[in-house]
């Protein structure tokens, strides 16, 4: 097995045929709102990297001119079909988002927090289950599925009036048990390729992957609209699809582990800005 | 109608007259391109908007004809004149015979 | 290291994928395309611009622009798609120029064209190169 895995990667990364290094460029949104896309690594990440570095910086030009103006960014036609919910009534109690958050300007910075430490719950909560937490218990309607259409448009307009301000997840106190869970899982080896998150994203970053780039996987930019299914994306349906191309069974969208996986990736881009919807390949 | 279609549109709000100004329109649709397999193996049939438009108190400006190679979520940027005040016109034509549009009025000043 | 038949195919598949092979063409349509837009009649080069990625990161959304100083109507071909044809811009009496940006699907790497009918009557083309990347994970 270990002779097969040390063929594959020998394919996989050998076979740089251009560089692959981060891009030398600046992020700023709609001439205004600047963009941090590279800063020291938090200090939990001191002894693994440097600098951490947003997914936007191993795009091509054109990807990374996309996701600079809002209008030219696809990603957006999402974040205005989340906003229209945000002010549309459902469930029981006649409630929208609205009713109790006003306009949703007001919840600017609020995803830079998440996944977040419920003391009521007892448990850390992505961005989407506050939101199901609302709607179930505030809204009397029904919860979103998690990561599909209502669920993530939701997620991305929230990120969207964050944009610009850093990443800032709290990995200690009640939380840190679950960050601990999250940071095993990135260091496990998985699948009958045996390879765990950081053996791309933290070893093998700015090297190719068949004929792509490998970033280092940080989520600030999520959700994400994807080139390759015109769509925006969730982050745990981004690991999902990692660990699957392990060739491994993976966890579910919104299960406990991703939860957890969620929240160490998060930590891991402490200080780089919210860009979400990114626009990556 | 195709599902979850809305068109997008940025025009400046004001020109002077005589003036060139860039228009950039999106809108959502899915562009089936009729080249794709469905989950059951049968061909999914192609449904696309297949022209667009843009006129300017009743001139066009452009006038284009789309194939399904057309990205999902399609995109036009192109450069129009404003000669005087007046209002821009966008349709877009559905294969299966919706007709979407949008307007935007434009001052001078 | 072993040499096994797994591995070979292992890596032969991952070098063919690498290498990005040029899609089959589509010469006979593309012809036919450009022969209904220009009636049969000659086409020269000139006054008429395709910009496009030498590299596309991916095939389902490559941003392209056509641009001419005198273009009545410009058509765009991709003669590797299975279907060559993109769009036909026609600008009108208040078109600032004559020119447009669109994004564009190409099923692999291979030549995008662009043929502009100018004002005078006359045929240009012009056409670009585009190569498809084939993506890493995919995930």
């Amino acid at each position: 097995m270990r002779k097969l895995t040390g063929a594959f990667l020998a394919t996989l990364m050998a076979t740089s045929i251009a560089s692959a290094d981060p891009v030398d460029d600046n992020l700023i949104l709609n001439e205004e709102t600047e963009i941090v896309t590279r800063t020291a690594a938090p200090a939990h990440l001191s002894d693994a990297l440097d600098e951490v570095m947003s997914g936007w910086l191993f795009r091509g030009t054109e990807t990374r001119a996309m996701q600079a103006d809002d209008f030219d960014n696809p990603g957006m036609i999402f974040v205005e079909q989340g906003q229209d919910a945000w002010n549309t009534v459902d469930g029981s109690e006649g409630k929208s988002c609205a009713s109790c958050h006003n306009d949703m300007d007001s919840m600017a910075g609020v995803k830079a927090t998440y996944p977040k430490w419920n003391d009521a719950a007892g448990e850390v909560r992505t961005l989407q289950m506050q939101v199901n937490d609302c709607r179930e218990n505030r809204m009397g309607a029904d919860p979103w599925k998690y990561d599909k259409g209502d669920a993530i448009n939701m997620e991305a307009a929230l990120s969207a009036v964050s944009r610009g301000l850093p990443v800032n997840v709290a990995i200690d106190g009640p939380a840190q048990s679950t960050w601990e869970k999250g940071k095993e899982l990135y260091y496990t080896r998985t699948g009958q390729l045996e390879l765990s998150c950081a053996n791309c994203h933290e070893d093998n970053y700015g090297n190719m992957i068949r004929a792509d780039h490998l970033s280092q996987g940080q989520i600030n930019g999520f959700p994400v609209y994807r080139l390759k299914n015109t769509k925006l994306n969730g982050a745990h349906s981004r690991f999902k699809g990692c660990i699957r191309d392990t060739r491994a069974e993976t966890y579910k969208p919104g299960s406990a582990e991703f939860v957890a996986l969620e929240l160490y990736v998060a930590s891991r881009g402490n200080g780089l800005s919210v860009e979400g919807p990114s626009i990556r390949n | 109608m195709a599902s979850g279609v809305k068109p997008r549109v940025k025009v400046p709000k004001k020109a002077a007259a005589g003036d060139a100004i860039t228009i950039k329109t999106l809108i959502s649709h899915k562009m089936e391109s009729g080249q794709r397999k469905g989950d059951d193996g049968n061909p999914i049939p192609r449904s696309i908007i297949n022209r667009f438009t843009c006129d300017f108190n009743g001139e066009n400006v452009v006038d284009v004809k789309m194939e399904p190679a057309i990205s999902t979520n399609p995109y036009f940027e192109f450069e129009a004149l404003v000669p005087e005040a007046g209002e821009f016109k966008f349709t877009w034509y559905d294969d299966d015979g919706s007709i979407y549009e949008e307007t935007k009025s434009i001052a001078i000043g | 290291m072993e040499f096994t038949r797994r591995n070979a195919i292992a890596m032969g598949a991952g070098a063919l994928l690498v290498a990005g092979l040029p899609m089959r063409v589509s010469a006979a349509t593309s012809d036919e395309a450009i022969a209904a837009f220009t009636g049969g009649a000659e086409i020269g080069t000139g006054d008429i611009k395709l910009t496009a990625p030498e590299i596309a990161e991916n095939g389902n959304t490559v941003p392209i622009e056509v641009s001419s100083g005198t273009a009545v109507e410009i058509l765009v071909l991709a003669t590797g798609n299975p279907t060559p044809g993109v769009a036909t811009f026609s600008f009108g009496k208040l078109a600032a120029s004559r020119s447009a940006s669109t994004r564009i699907r190409l099923a692999g790497t291979q030549d995008v064209v662009a043929v502009a009918k100018l004002e005078d009557g006359s045929f240009v083309q012009a056409s670009s190169a585009v190569k498809v990347t084939i993506g890493g994970c995919g995930g």
